[in-house]
């Protein structure tokens, strides 16, 4: 060791032992003290029990937003890039991964709070802009044994993914930057008010805390899915067609990116789905369960659709049934039993491949990746089948004044729930046809919205990112 | 000198590259390409939407060789690459006007 490094040496030995003997102190100063009366000694224990169960509901929240943050990357990412022609397959990427940096920034500085807030039955309000009052105490409203920074975090992770889901729509012919404004915009002016009105406190729709029309959404059928697969619809119809299609061949240029994709979003979603219950619980195993089953069955509908009409059942289709059975099951996970999930599930599979295989060739419109098909179809399916299946024994999210259950579905005997649901629906149509095509309108009269066709031909890959996803020439 | 193009099935590489190598052939290019005579390609479905691909992929053998050794290598690349069906592929020949070793610049038959 050189002369000029042992000076260094020696104050860090010195702080070292500083540090060490600061924990040693500490440490005695807390084991010493006499065990004194039992109220005393049972309040702590209560205290620490408390704290473990928090403990677990903070672990699994933790590891569940971990789990939304892969859905989109890189879940979606994938999925959706193998289902692209090889010359925009970085560009899809792209969409996503920039959603996980943008929305990020846009939720801390005041996003979270527009969705979260307190505010009326729109929308939160300002009081949490950049985080103020967002720390380690539980906000009982929301999540009562996990720290509020907890929910914040994981509520970011479907703030972002969310958007990511349009990009389906507008696949290989929107510029790079009309998309990171279109989202940005999007994010606030749709998603915000909608994540407010089913979630939030005071939320016109919210079925927890006493909203006027209680739309029952687990997880995000509405919020998620139905803002996002109709946005993507008037995204394509205001877009317009890809160039050369349909004529022109534009097979998946990778199914193999696609279904590890997909599989990532299959295990990814027990985060958003399971992860919503906001506990680790039994409610999150319900969740759980529900999930897995509605995939698994959309899977067998979807493939048995495809085999029956086409004679075999493709890989594409497998994956693309379980991913449409995932999302019908969203809103539901956390208020139906196991054997209405894969009901759930079945009719999710083949009413989505219906959509996809027959009424998008038979109207003509160019949803590149049937987000619309899958998302907006497959979300409003969902949200439908909820009220139909839900059941108080497995979340009693109505009581009534004594604390007692009510029916929650139709099943159940209440049928006006079924009313409260197309609310809900109506409602996330509405705010994602007149939000997006506001938005639309704003982007491409300033920025413009779709690359030209010169540049669609050569790829986005090349036109919008300057790369290629793969250099095989590569000298060696 | 002439240019033997062999385009064949992608299964019968193995056994053409072997028959050649064993009546003393010693170079030889292999390319990978698409394309069809009288074969019908094939139809694939996805998501509801059908391609068809008329390209079939095959493989070509590039090989060039003196005049006389022309006869016996057309013979080996029939008997190892014939299956009997549509879809064999073709042999083609064309003259070389000249062939130019890069390492010592040797022309000739003797850059073969």
């Amino acid at each position: 060791m050189s002369n000029r490094n042992r000076p260094i040496t020696w104050w860090f030995v010195i702080l070292l032992i500083v540090a060490f003997a600061q924990c040693v102190c500490a440490q005695s100063s807390t084991a010493a003290s006499p065990s004194s009366d039992t109220a005393t000694r049972l309040a702590k224990l209560e205290q620490q029990v408390a704290d473990a169960k928090g403990s677990a509901d903070n672990a699994w929240m933790l590891v569940s937003s971990a789990l939304v943050l892969m859905m989109t990357g890189p879940g979606l990412a994938l999925f959706y890039c193998g289902l692209v022609r090889k010359k925009n397959v970085l560009a899809t990427m792209m969409q996503s991964f920039a959603l996980m940096a943008v929305v990020t920034v846009l939720w801390a500085l005041f996003s979270y709070s527009f969705s979260f807030g307190a505010g009326n039955s729109f929308f939160g309000g300002f009081q949490n802009l950049f985080l103020r009052g967002v720390g380690a105490t539980p906000d009982p409203d929301y999540a009562a044994t996990i720290p509020v920074q907890t929910f914040m975090v994981y509520q970011l992770m479907f703030a972002i993914i969310t958007p990511g889901l349009i990009a389906g729509a507008f696949a290989e012919r929107m510029k790079f930057s009309a998309m990171l404004l279109f989202t940005a915009i999007w994010s606030i002016l749709v998603y915000d008010p909608m994540a407010h009105m089913v979630w939030g406190k005071g939320g016109l729709l919210n079925a927890s805390l006493g909203g006027r029309f209680p739309t029952l959404d687990f997880a995000g059928g509405t919020v998620v899915h139905v803002t996002s697969g109709v946005s993507a619809l008037v995204c394509a119809l205001y877009l317009g067609k890809r160039v050369g299609y349909p004529k022109e061949p534009m097979p998946p240029h990778s199914v193999v990116l696609s279904f590890i994709g997909a599989c990532l979003l299959w295990v990814g979603w027990f985060g958003f789905n399971a992860g919503s219950a906001l506990a680790a619980g039994s409610l999150a195993t319900s969740a759980f369960v529900a999930t897995h089953f509605g995939a698994a069955a959309a899977a067998v509908g979807w493939a048995g659709a495809e085999w029956i009409r086409n004679g075999k059942p493709s890989v594409l289709g497998g994956i693309s049934g379980a991913v449409a059975g995932l999302v019908a099951i969203t809103p539901a996970a956390g208020f139906v039993q196991p054997m209405p999930a894969l009901l759930i599930g079945l009719i999710a599979g083949v009413f989505c491949y219906w959509m996809v295989a027959v009424v998008k060739t038979k109207l003509g419109y160019d949803d590149s990746l049937d987000a619309f098909g899958v998302h907006g179809a497959g979300g409003t399916l969902g949200a439908i089948l909820t009220g139909v299946f839900a059941v108080s024994a497995v979340n009693p999210i109505f009581k009534d004044a004594h604390g007692n259950a009510l029916p929650s579905g139709l099943i159940e005997g209440n049928a006006h729930q079924l009313l409260n649901q197309f609310v809900g629906i109506a409602i996330a149509w509405a705010l994602a046809i007149v939000g997006t095509l506001v938005i639309l309108k704003f982007v491409d009269v300033t920025i413009g919205l779709r690359v030209s066709e010169e540049e669609e031909v050569q790829g986005l890959d090349l036109s919008q990112h300057g790369e290629e996803g793969y250099y095989w020439e590569a000298s060696a | 000198m002439t240019k033997v193009e062999a385009v064949i099935q992608n299964s019968k590489l193995e056994a053409v590259k072997s028959a050649l190598q064993e009546i003393g052939v010693e170079g030889m290019t292999v390319l990978e390409v698409r394309g069809h005579g009288r074969q019908k390609g094939h139809t694939e479905v996805y998501r509801g939407r059908e391609y068809s691909v008329d390209l079939i992929p095959k493989t070509k053998i590039e090989i060039v060789l003196a005049d006389t050794m022309v006869d016996k290598a057309v013979q080996t690349i029939l008997a190892s690459a014939r299956t009997g069906k549509i879809g064999d592929g073709k042999i083609f020949l064309s003259r070389i006007d000249e062939a130019i070793r890069i390492r010592n610049d040797e022309r000739g038959e003797g850059a073969l």
